[in-house]
């Protein structure tokens, strides 16, 4: 494409950019030009050299070969004060939040010393009105959605007056509404100048907001492309590289009622927790039900519900199979033919330091051979676990690496191939593909509805409207802990389900 | 001006395992460095301390029977640290552990030899220590009070029973007004493995503390929840582990061997109940877990470490007349470098200039 020189020249062009990790090369001469008043969207699988690349922006990697031109002038970006100094912006993907203070606190702490609280309050009121990033400055954190929560760190990340913004997954945990008022604001912000770099795997979005996409893959740049002039199909292949299956259908038989919940009450486990009011639901064999809703709504309560991390006030109020499985531990629902995922990988559904036979032990040593009167067997956690590796494409530095060396979406891949090889009778999986990349995504996906046509019950809990339109059979929306009627996927609209998410019409309960 | 630590990418095990090694290298030069300071030749200092111990029959005992009460007490609190649990109270519950363990013995004082009055003694020993230990457990399962100040604050209510016991109830009548009991009766003590020096049982006890809690860690279901309950705690819930259980039994374990060091130093080498049985043991061996890195074979290097600075120190008190506080010091400066060796090993320090972020 044709650059002109002079009034659109690049704020920040990299050049040449190389970074190894011993004999990986994360980043393989990777160039490309940001401009002031632009969405550039940054594209690849997960260990495409994304995050590679942006720390290197945000001064937290140094490169070791190539240029980082600012304004036309070589820089080195030594820390991510050096990049805030200079005019760069992030925000991350993961919260990083403290709860029980306010978002005036919040954003202070991350401020230069020297900043009162009262002019803080006045400058947040006023980004907040130039923006549409409405915040209350004197709310603790922990009373927040996750949209809300997000408007904090753009606001902390815009209170230093960025030239460049970056943008890590930004929408993965916000309601199709909040993504819209999120699109009108990163709009907003360029075309008052600022450039913005897009990260991101939903490519509908990044077909709608940006302007301009690289692409990488195996840390190089494969294409770079005006994504206004795409197909989301064809973005996504050239991120793989291959084409993308699709997904494959099946023959729709619901067979018995596996899971159900009767009139379940629950009062929050803490301070912070939903109150689960008068929920039921059936789950049939054969069957894949979406649980939508806005995160905080209830879902990671009644997960542990469901999964036996925490009691249910009665024994009749969880039934797996017919039984009632109420007040049993997670491992004796296990044994009764049911799987859990969590929506963590990290800290919940795995443990980043251990290795990943030990994370086959987390979950199944009730369930399997591989802990005989509880002593582990590890020989036969290994092979359970290379099985895994095997069968879900788990791309893994080595067969005993520990969890943590993983990329979001192979570690994701290995969790999900734990629970579902032996197909259990039911599951229970929350955000099953949160935060990974497109080709793994695809790939939970098909094995979720290949699970299904096998007669296993499937709950999912999603915050991804899309993924639950397109493998789910039947929709329910949880909101405020309560939760409505399943519908058929095929019959019901959008616009109504996601009213039901923001306690529109037809929140009611189901009967 | 202000110091960040970075995360280093890749760290292998070879520079882990040599991070403890380094660690007692620096605490050597610093060592050398105070004794310097106080008039006398290093090199003489290092003689007395680590290669005369080393090099002498006799010493290599008296470092075994050193090194024998801080492991059993370390590999207990390797229970408890690894599920990031702070019992800071191993001291009491290793006196609660003699006292309750020293109960047999002096019942049976004066009668004729009782082969079980021994293991009858180590038992309740181990049984005292794990009640004891359960008292910050349940108050922290129960109201969430810190376990640490419970489990610190009992090691004052401990030493002060003892001290009742031995100058009141239990004093010997015929130990002319001396706070201590009578003499356990030979029977009640732990025999010896040597004709000349002190080594006795205890040492086997202790080995085989070691290499069961290497075993309940590495390979059973039950070391693998306390692994995830401190690197994770809602992934042990997920895997099925009952935080509040894991916590007492933790707790427990942790104090019940705290308890069998106290009785295995009573029945070993002091042959009755005194004021002061310990002086510090339980506290010590908090040290020694660290330079063990939690491990149980570490743990037995790192008691012998212990074992030769305190022996050491009381050698060069005689030839050197170097004070024995020295010892403590260079016991502090040694847990220092191991944990600054770790936090180096993971992360990499930087100087960042300027005044603020």
């Amino acid at each position: 494409m044709a650059e002109v020189e002079g009034a659109n020249a690049p704020l920040c062009v990299l050049d040449g950019i190389v970074k190894r990790f011993g004999d990986l090369t994360a980043n393989d001469h990777i160039s490309l030009s940001l401009r002031a008043g632009e969405i550039h969207a940054l594209l690849g699988e997960n260990g495409a050299g994304k995050s590679t690349l942006v720390k290197i922006l945000d001064g937290l990697l140094a490169p070791d070969e190539g240029r980082i031109l600012w304004q036309g002038r070589p820089i080195t970006l030594a820390s991510p004060e050096d990049a805030a100094t200079l005019g760069i912006g992030m925000v991350f993907q993961h919260f990083s939040l403290f709860d029980n203070l306010t978002v005036a606190e919040n954003i202070a702490v991350a401020m230069p010393a020297g900043v009162g609280l009262r002019v803080l309050n006045k400058r947040i009121m006023e980004l907040g009105e130039r923006y549409g990033l409405a915040l209350d400055p004197k709310r603790e954190v922990w009373t927040l959605s996750a949209g809300e929560r997000q408007r904090i760190e753009i606001v902390r990340a815009l209170l230093r007056e960025p030239k460049l913004l970056i943008l890590d997954e930004p929408t993965s945990v916000l309601t199709p509404q909040e993504a819209d008022t999120l699109f009108a604001t990163l709009e907003e912000l360029a075309r008052q100048g600022c450039a913005l770099l897009y990260i991101s795997h939903r490519l509908e979005e990044v077909t709608r907001l940006c302007d301009r996409a690289t692409i990488l893959r195996g840390g190089r740049v494969v294409a770079m492309c005006n994504p206004r002039e795409e197909t989301p199909q064809k973005i996504a292949s050239l991120m793989v590289g291959t084409a993308i299956p699709p997904l494959h259908d099946r023959d729709n038989r619901p067979a018995d009622v596996r899971l159900s919940l009767r009139r379940l009450n629950a009062a929050p486990a803490d301070l912070h927790g939903i109150a689960l009011k008068d929920v039921s639901l059936d789950v049939r064999g054969g069957e894949i039900l979406g649980l939508a809703g806005v995160a905080g709504n209830g879902q990671s309560e009644l997960f542990e519900i469901l999964s036996g991390e925490r009691a249910a006030p009665q024994r009749g109020m969880v039934l797996i199979d017919g039984e009632e499985c109420g007040l049993d531990g997670i491992d004796t629902r296990r044994r009764k033919g049911a799987a859990f995922l969590p929506e963590e990988r990290n800290g919940h559904a795995a443990v980043g330091a251990l290795s990943l036979p030990n994370n086959v032990v987390l979950s199944r040593h009730a369930t399997s051979d591989i802990a005989p009167r509880n002593v582990i067997a590890f020989d036969r956690a290994r092979a359970f676990s290379d099985a895994i590796i095997a069968k879900f494409d788990v791309r893994t530095p080595s067969p005993l690496a520990e969890a943590g060396k993983l990329s979001g979406g192979n570690l994701q891949k290995f969790v999900v191939g734990r629970e579902i090889i032996g197909n259990p009778r039911v599951l229970v999986i929350d955000n099953p593909t949160w935060g990974v990349d497109a080709g793994a995504a695809v790939l939970i996906r098909q094995a979720l509805i290949d699970l299904a046509a096998a007669g296993t019950a499937v709950l999912m809990i999603s915050q991804d409207l899309d993924e639950i339109f397109a493998i789910a059979d039947r929709i329910a929306v949880i909101h405020h802990g309560a939760v409505t009627a399943p519908r058929n996927v095929r019959t019901v609209a959008r616009e109504e389900i996601g009213l039901m998410m923001t306690g529109g019409q037809g929140a009611s309960h189901a009967a | 001006m202000r110091l960040e630590l970075i995360p280093r990418s890749d760290v292998s095990s070879l520079q882990r395992t040599l991070a403890p090694l380094w660690a007692i290298l620096i605490a050597l030069l610093m060592g050398g460095l105070i004794v310097a300071f106080l008039g006398r030749s290093p090199l003489a200092a290092f003689k007395v301390y680590f290669l005369e111990p080393l090099t002498d029959p006799w010493a290599l005992q008296e470092l075994a029977v050193k090194a024998t009460p801080l492991i059993i007490i370390a590999t207990g609190l390797v229970y408890c640290f690894r599920a990031n649990l702070w019992n800071i109270g191993a001291e009491g519950q290793l006196i609660v552990g003699t006292i309750f363990g020293s109960i047999v013995p002096l019942a049976t004082v004066g009668m004729e030899s009782t082969p079980w009055v021994l293991p009858v003694a180590l038992l309740l020993g181990a049984l005292g220590g794990a009640l004891y230990g359960s008292i910050p457990a349940f108050l922290r399962v129960r109201f969430g009070v810190s376990e640490i100040l419970v489990s610190l604050m009992l090691v004052y209510v401990a030493e002060l029973t003892l001290d009742y016991l031995v100058r009141g109830p239990w004093r010997d009548p015929k130990g002319f007004n001396f706070p201590t009991t009578p003499n356990f009766e030979s029977f009640a003590l732990l025999p010896n493995l040597a004709s000349e020096g002190r080594l006795h049982a205890g040492i086997i006890i202790a080995l085989l503390c070691a290499a069961v809690t290497w075993f309940v860690l590495n390979r059973t279901l039950f070391g693998f929840g306390i692994r995830v309950a401190g690197e994770a705690p809602r992934a042990a819930r997920f895997s099925g582990f009952n935080a509040n259980r894991m916590t007492i039994a933790a707790f427990m374990i942790s104090g019940g061997l705290a308890g069998l060091a106290g009785i295995v130093e009573v029945t070993g080498q002091i042959g009755q109940l005194k004021p002061a049985i310990s002086g510090g043991l339980g506290f010590t061996a908090i040290i020694v877990a660290y330079l063990g890195r939690l491990h149980p074979v570490g743990i037995v290097f790192g008691a012998f470490v212990i074992a030769l600075t305190v022996y050491g120190g009381e050698a060069a008190q005689i030839t050197l007349k170097l004070p024995l506080d020295l010892t403590r010091t260079f016991q502090g400066i040694l847990l220092f470098c191991v944990l600054a060796a770790d936090a180096l090993t993971t992360y990499k320090l930087r100087i960042v200039r300027g005044l603020h972020a």
